[in-house]
């Protein structure tokens, strides 16, 4: 097992709320670790709308998705929070002192006092394409790539034409027996330099590329053998081992969902005194949970993330009495927010 | 008030009413028509709202643009006739537009 990392709070998700959780905490002097699957801050705001302007955010007339997650991440900066991203958060167990202990889909192990769900509309997956018996051959449909000799001297198909597809085929190519890249166009979507790579590697006969698009695969006992690629032209059937489709994200609840949480409508149900889930030591804020009358909107992830700061520092400290301070006047919080 | 004729996957007719200048499909979830999800809530940046046009109609509506082509990338089955419903704008010569769903948006 990789060495424990210890924090006081474990931040899943670092969307807008995830994010301002960091602050609320901090000012409470509980420390943060941050996971996130996607490989950047700003959840649904980054991911899905991050030129788009915003135009409910107190105090902003207008900001875009980036720029709110800009100037949240200079927030919280004086709290130092620690960012994990790429790394989905995936199981979940009570350790006998009420401690929790989390591990991540690529194995980072954390130790933390409270958890902090802030999983927005869950976690960025890759679409499965609807293939029929896709799902028959999962250990060769791969989304991403773990150990890359797996794909030493193997016949590998990669669907799509934005910047995974091209980053991987010009990566795979060097070590695969073959690799043949289809995609619906011949025109891609990715960084210039990496089109015209690809548009050499073809030209060169180095990789094989098709328009077209895979409606079906074949395959025996379970091990899959090709695929079908529907051209223009007719039905073209190309061998494959691997086959990688990329047709962007989606969102899908994921793990959260085994952690023995009362859930409805596939939301976490809290209470709105203190942001609990129905396990003491696990809350939930932003577009995650639900609560009669909850609107999915950052301003009320914002405020739940307060509340739910203070009920986790009595948690934590339960002997301890916590009376309100404001940041305009409290010589305590201003030396923590000037500090860095 | 502009007509439109959603046909399911399973081939089955959900009319709707729909208003110059929202788009086709802010009109396809007023309605509740399961099959287009719009993740993204219209910010064209996932191809959940993905509809194949009918042919006659196809004319009709301005082309793609380079954005929406892109975005199109991350569907799946795509057509000549494919769309994303959140690029369209309703407009009045739309009167009785008919479009297709697909069976999954994935
Ligand atoms: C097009 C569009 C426009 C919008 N406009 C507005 C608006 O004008 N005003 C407004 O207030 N709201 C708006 N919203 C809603 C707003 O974006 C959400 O309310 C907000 O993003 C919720 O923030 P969050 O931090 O709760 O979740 P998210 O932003 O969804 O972030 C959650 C993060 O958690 C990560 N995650 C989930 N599960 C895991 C896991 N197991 N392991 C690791 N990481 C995980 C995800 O990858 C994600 O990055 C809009 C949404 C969309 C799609
Ligand atoms: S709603 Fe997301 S692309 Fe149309």
């Amino acid at each position: 097992m990789s060495k424990l990392i210890e924090t006081d709070a474990l931040i899943i998700g670092a969307g807008p709320v995830g994010l301002f959780a960091v602050f609320e905490l901090g000012l409470l002097n509980i420390n943060c670790h941050v996971i996130d699957i996607l490989d950047k801050p700003g959840g649904q705001c980054a991911q899905l709308y991050p030129e788009k302007p915003i135009y409910d955010i107190p105090a902003y007339p207008m900001i875009s998705g980036k720029d709110l997650t800009d100037k949240l991440l200079l927030q919280i900066k004086p709290f130092s929070p620690v960012f994990h991203f790429e790394e989905l958060a995936k199981d979940l167990k009570k350790n006998n002192d009420g401690t929790w202990h989390i591990s991540t889909k690529k194995g980072l192990n954390f130790h933390a006092k409270v958890i902090i769900i802030a999983a927005g509309g869950g976690s960025f997956e890759p679409k499965k394409p609807n293939i029929p018996n896709l799902e028959k051959y999962f250990d060769q449909v791969r989304y991403s790539i773990d150990q890359i000799d797996n794909f030493k001297n193997k016949d590998i198909v990669i669907l799509g034409g934005g910047d995974s597809a091209l980053d991987w085929t010009v990566q795979l190519n060097e070590i695969v027996k073959s690799l043949t890249l289809i995609h619906r166009r011949d025109v891609f979507r990715g960084s210039p330099a990496t089109v015209n790579k690809v548009m050499d590697l073809r030209d060169k006969g180095e990789i094989k590329f098709h328009v077209g698009q895979v409606k079906n695969i074949i395959g025996s006992n379970g091990i899959l053998d090709a695929v079908q690629c529907e051209k223009k032209e007719g039905i073209l059937e190309i061998p494959c081992d691997i086959l990688m489709p990329f047709f962007g994200l989606t969102m899908s609840l994921g793990p959260v969902e085994k952690w023995g949480l009362n859930l409805l409508e596939d939301r976490v149900s809290v209470s709105t005194e203190t942001y609990q889930t129905s396990v003491p030591g696990i809350y939930a804020v932003g577009d995650i949970n639900t609560y009669p009358g909850k609107l999915k909107l950052i301003l009320s992830g914002f405020h739940e993330t307060a509340l739910m700061a203070h009920a986790v520092f009595k948690y934590i400290n339960p002997e301890e009495r916590l009376t309100l301070q404001y940041t305009t006047t409290s010589s305590s919080l201003q030396k923590k927010l000037l500090a860095k | 008030m502009v007509n439109i004729n959603f046909i399911s996957s399973k081939g089955v007719l959900q009319k709707a009413d729909a208003v110059a200048g929202e788009t086709l499909m802010e009109c396809a979830k007023k309605n509740q028509i399961h099959e287009i999800e719009a993740e993204c809530g219209g910010g064209c940046s996932c191809a959940t709202c993905h509809v194949y046009i009918h042919k006659e109609w196809l004319d009709k509506l301005e082309k793609p643009s380079e954005m929406e082509e892109d975005m199109l990338d991350f569907a799946f089955n795509v057509k000549e006739n494919s769309r994303l419903s959140c690029q369209i704008k309703i407009e009045d010569v739309l009167d009785g537009l008919t479009l297709e769903t697909p069976e999954t948006q994935f």
